[in-house]
């Protein structure tokens, strides 16, 4: 394979960030090229069709399917309103039996062949909102926008929740700091905080209760998320979670200090709105959890952000137990395919840690620190 | 079709398989009287951008097999050149695919538990994906069906329901969900979503006046044309056919690659299925293939419940794999399950977030060997709960009515038991990652007996370099040669597991053994809870040295002849070699005090060389 390692994740001051913004389906599209949005601006909208709910009405009313034409009072296409009455038969001129609507909307089709009637109900409207602050770069008829902006970006591990936006607020002195309970205070509500090494269940608790948007933070523990969401999450597929404060997760599970450069950078712009996103999807397609900070003008892109592969001198972080979290710089690439201690065979790196320890580990490993 | 009228005249094959991150190409030559793997290649699939390609992937990975075996594979054209002459150009060039996430399918039927199981088993034996099972009874509310039917965008629909003859409203009604549901296929929208009606063939002028409109209907013969007989044959040829035209058609390069091949291109799984199929039937036996990749987990048997005619099953575990999934086994399986498999202590708060954070950096390997068993133990619990699975899947029809004797009375049989007999299992064949690429072949072996829990007489072996798709395909255009490399190149034979069926109490011999070893002959008494192994290796030709043994269970132990009646029978090498398993079956390890545990665990370890030094 090409790399033996894993891509890192890009933590940069500046870049410029696209987001397509698409319907469900096909809709309007209420803004142009060139327009500028904010996060909370409808950019596009459109009518979902409504759910379909099938009666039996040829039960209901004790006739064959193929008579179903006599007692239908609606036709296919009609309008119709809950409880309203849809079909009636009539037996020795005294004897009444009715089929009600159960829900309002228009009649789908009827069935000759089950008795079966199908409702349809009214469309539900659909919004996309531009999450963003930026500008319009395209328009996609009928279908959605292009959402650019100038931005800090922070891509995460893993997240969980959705979409939010806020000012960004620092909790913690240094990225080590656990983020616990009593560090979280009535003047974060509406604010996306920033936590160190780990955030505990019982402050990402009071997180929600006092309506912090989001919290970015090191590490988490897993037994926490599952005590927190009431399930274990079996897969990495996240964002649906119905929780008010979005958590961005940006060095794994467990107590892990954050990356000082991402400690610093989310410092640079205490203060600043930012927009985050929790969704996570590590499958073909990944999807990793964000946090973007708009800038109020645009600045020179940052292109050291391309990396070649790993070289002398690297920083890396490794990502897998004995030595998992510790951050420090490549010293050594041997060409050979390396025993290890499970005997496994892998290509290996040595690697100089910040602490001044050193160590042999295998570069699947281990994942660049990318700027 | 293949344009060799006689396949003989085949003496070079290319074979790709392009999965949904690795094209892999293998080239295979005629050769002093034997078809054997000359080389093999691999390059990334090119089917996303900036490729959007398919034909790249694949022409770098024939580059790779033209560089290692030295045989002029492409033309100047940048095609494959075909036929071979000397030392250019190959007779057959062949393909299976699951890039862009494979062939991905909706099933519905009336009663889950008959015509859906039966649709269900159709469309898994075609290799696909089934995302969802829908049935009239199956505890939704017809609104909620349809809501269902809409969220997901199969690449096809396979539509069952009701016996030739029988009502036709319940399946009339199945396809008025659809149609209400109006359902958009996965990849463009170009088309109308192709549906495949194989039901009721009385109801097909209703099915087709309620969905023709919106949808590309095709009709088949009925999959489930009378209780007791189930016709999955036409149905999965309707859905390799839909998968060339339509799926396969969409993504991008495949038309180009289409016109390439000499045979139709196969869903990846349904080849593997296809040369399991072959390998049990050519050699008139039953055979279990397991798959356990990252995410899932695909289980493939073969089994003759009546003795004699091969009934196939395959099933995928959607969630069960040992990276992207790991996190759920971990859920499904529960700690303790795991941990019984470690013979040292872990911390619980530590573990979970160990396995979660190989969840989210899912291509790390384990460094360090308290890691290496961790994993091992997890992966035993996958093939575990897949397996269970599996034998719930593969049983005889159900719904079907038995004449009843006096006799049948008492045994209590039911329609629908699991058509899996462990006793009557023949070979047990292991592929992926964790098993192919076990540091030691004994752990890849250890792995395979303690999930599957094989009885009797059961051959081992692993897929070396997971070329079973490639082989499946080829099965179709030159099974002989299919089936020479699978033995010789494909399969790493491990050895024979033997185990006795029956429990004990109190301890003790539960077995007398005598093998004819090259060696010499060893004979000796197997006790409870034992494990021991024997030499006996693989030959030059790479197939497994063989040896007569006899096996003489005791008390209430059976070996197949029933209890404590002696068998004489072959046994086969390989590099693992021969292993005797005294732990009786069923057998739980969780059963064992924590002492006993660990105590057991680490004299079996020993015993058959799996790990080196144990941290304690």
């Amino acid at each position: 394979m090409a790399h033996a390692y894993t891509p890192g994740l890009k933590v940069t001051e500046n870049l410029t960030v696209e987001k397509r913004r698409i319907l469900p389906l096909k809709g309007d599209v209420l803004v142009k090229v060139g327009d500028t949005v904010g996060p909370d601006d409808v950019v596009a909208r459109t009518l979902l069709p409504g759910a379909v709910q099938p009666i039996n009405v040829s039960n209901q009313l004790g006739i064959p399917p193929e008579d179903i034409d006599s007692v239908m009072i609606k036709k296919e296409g009609d309008p119709m309103a809950e409880g309203e009455v849809i079909a009636r038969s009539v037996t020795l001129w005294i004897f009444k039996s009715e089929s009600k609507a159960t829900i309002s909307g228009t009649i789908e089709s009827i069935s000759k062949v089950t008795g079966q009637v199908l409702q349809r109900a009214e469309p539900t409207p659909v919004e996309v909102k531009a999450y963003l602050s930026g500008t319009i770069t395209e328009v996609i008829p009928n279908e959605g926008v292009v959402v650019s902006t100038s931005a800090s970006f922070i891509q995460g591990i893993f997240g969980i929740g959705g979409e939010t936006h806020g000012q960004v607020e620092i909790a913690v002195d240094n990225p080590s700091v656990v983020l616990s309970d009593d560090l979280i205070k009535p003047e974060h509500k509406d604010k996306i905080l920033v936590g160190g090494s780990l955030v505990t269940a019982a402050a990402l608790k009071k997180a929600i209760e006092l309506k912090v948007r989001g919290i970015v933070v090191g590490g988490f523990d897993d037994k926490d998320l599952r005590d927190f969401l009431g399930y274990d999450i079996g897969v990495a597929i996240t964002g649906s979670e119905d929780i008010y404060t979005k958590l961005v997760v940006t060095e794994g599970f467990g107590q892990i200090t954050m990356a000082q450069k991402t400690f610093d950078l989310l410092r640079r712009h205490e203060g600043e709105s930012a927009s985050m996103n929790g969704a996570t999807q590590i499958r073909a397609g990944v999807i990793r959890p964000e946090v973007v900070i708009p800038a109020a003008e645009k600045a020179a892109e940052e292109t050291a952000g391309d990396v070649l592969g790993l070289s002398i001198g690297s920083p890396i972080r490794v990502i897998r137990h004995p030595h998992f979290g510790k951050l420090g710089a490549v010293t050594g690439l041997p060409p050979q395919l390396t025993a290890l201690e499970s005997e496994s065979k892998a290509r290996v790196l040595t690697v100089k840690f910040d602490d001044g320890s050193e160590a042999t580990v295998p570069r699947a490993n281990v994942e660049m620190i990318e700027g | 079709m293949a344009k060799f009228d006689n396949p003989d005249n085949i003496k070079v094959i290319v074979a790709t398989d392009c999965g949904s991150t690795t094209t892999k190409a293998i080239l295979i030559e005629y050769d002093n009287g034997e078809y054997r793997l000359k080389s093999r290649g691999e390059a990334p699939t090119t089917v996303e951008a900036p490729f959007e390609d398919v034909t790249m992937g694949v022409l770098n990975a024939v580059q790779e097999l033209q560089e290692l075996s030295g045989r002029q594979l492409l033309g100047e054209d940048g095609r494959i050149i075909t036929p071979s002459n000397g030392t250019t150009g190959t007779d057959v060039y062949i393909s299976t695919s699951s890039a862009g996430g494979g062939l991905q399918m909706m099933v519905a039927g009336v009663v889950r538990s008959m015509t859906a199981e039966s649709a269900e088993r159709a469309a898994l034996g075609a290799g696909a994906i089934v995302m969802d099972v829908i049935a009239s009874n199956d505890k939704r509310l017809p609104h909620q069906q349809i809501e269902r039917i809409r969220a997901l965008r199969p690449d096809m629909i396979l539509l069952s329901g009701g016996i030739d003859g029988g009502t036709k409203t319940h399946v009339v009604e199945i396809a008025e969900l659809v149609s209400a549901a109006d359902p958009k296929p996965r990849l463009g929208s170009g088309y109308n979503l192709p549906i495949i009606y194989a039901g009721n063939k009385d109801a097909t002028p209703n099915v087709k006046e309620t969905l023709d409109e919106k949808v590309d209907l095709r009709v088949v013969d009925n999959l489930r044309p009378t209780l007791e007989e189930e016709n999955l044959g036409p149905a999965r040829e309707e859905i390799h056919e839909l998968f060339m035209e339509h799926v396969m058609a969409q993504a991008p390069g495949y038309k180009k690659l289409m016109s390439w091949t000499d045979a139709p291109i196969m869903p990846t799984p349904g080849a593997v299925g296809l040369i399991i199929q072959t390998i049990a039937d050519q050699y008139k036996i039953t055979a279990v293939g397991v798959d356990i990749g990252g995410a899932t987990t695909d289980v493939f048997s073969v089994f003759r419940p009546d003795g004699q005619t091969p009934v196939f099953n395959r099933t995928v575990s959607a969630n069960l794999g040992m990276s992207y999934s790991i996190s759920n086994v971990f859920a499904e399986a529960t700690l303790p399950m795991v941990m019984r498999w470690v013979p040292f202590d872990m911390d619980e708060r530590d573990l979970r977030n160990r396995v979660k954070n190989k969840m989210i950096r899912p291509t790390t390997i384990p460094q360090s060997l308290e890691e290496l068993v961790f994993e091992q133990a997890i992966a035993k619990e996958a093939l575990r709960l897949a397996f269970i699975q599996h034998k719930n899947f593969a049983t005889e029809l159900k719904g079907v009515q038995q004449q009843r004797t006096i006799a049948d009375a008492f045994e209590q049989t039911t329609s629908g038991a699991t058509i899996v007999n462990m006793m009557q299992l023949d070979m047990l064949i292991g592929s992926g990652g964790v098993l192919s690429h076990a540091p030691r072949r004994q752990q890849s072996a250890m792995m395979m007996i303690d999930a599957f829990l094989p009885e009797g007489v059961t051959r081992l072996a692993v897929d070396s370099i997971f070329m079973m798709p490639q082989l499946g395909v080829l099965t179709e255009v030159q099974p002989s040669a299919a089936t020479e490399v699978f033995a010789k190149d494909c399969l790493i034979h491990l050895g024979t597991c033997v185990a006795p069926h029956g429990e004990s109490k109190k301890g003790g011999p539960v077995m007398n053994y005598s093998i004819e070893l090259p060696d010499g002959t060893v004979t000796g008494t197997l006790n409870h809870l034992e494990m021991k192994l024997f030499n006996l290796g693989v030959a030059e030709n790479g197939l497994p040295v063989t040896a007569k043994a006899s096996f003489e269970p005791l008390g209430n132990f059976d070996m197949g002849a029933g209890p404590g009646k002696k068998i004489e029978t072959t046994v086969h090498g390989g590099v693992v070699g021969l292993i005797l398993d005294g732990r009786g079956r069923p057998f739980d390890l969780s059963s064992l005090n924590a002492g006993d545990r660990v105590k057991y665990l680490t004299t079996w370890f020993k015993e058959l060389n799996i790990y080196p030094e144990l941290p304690a």
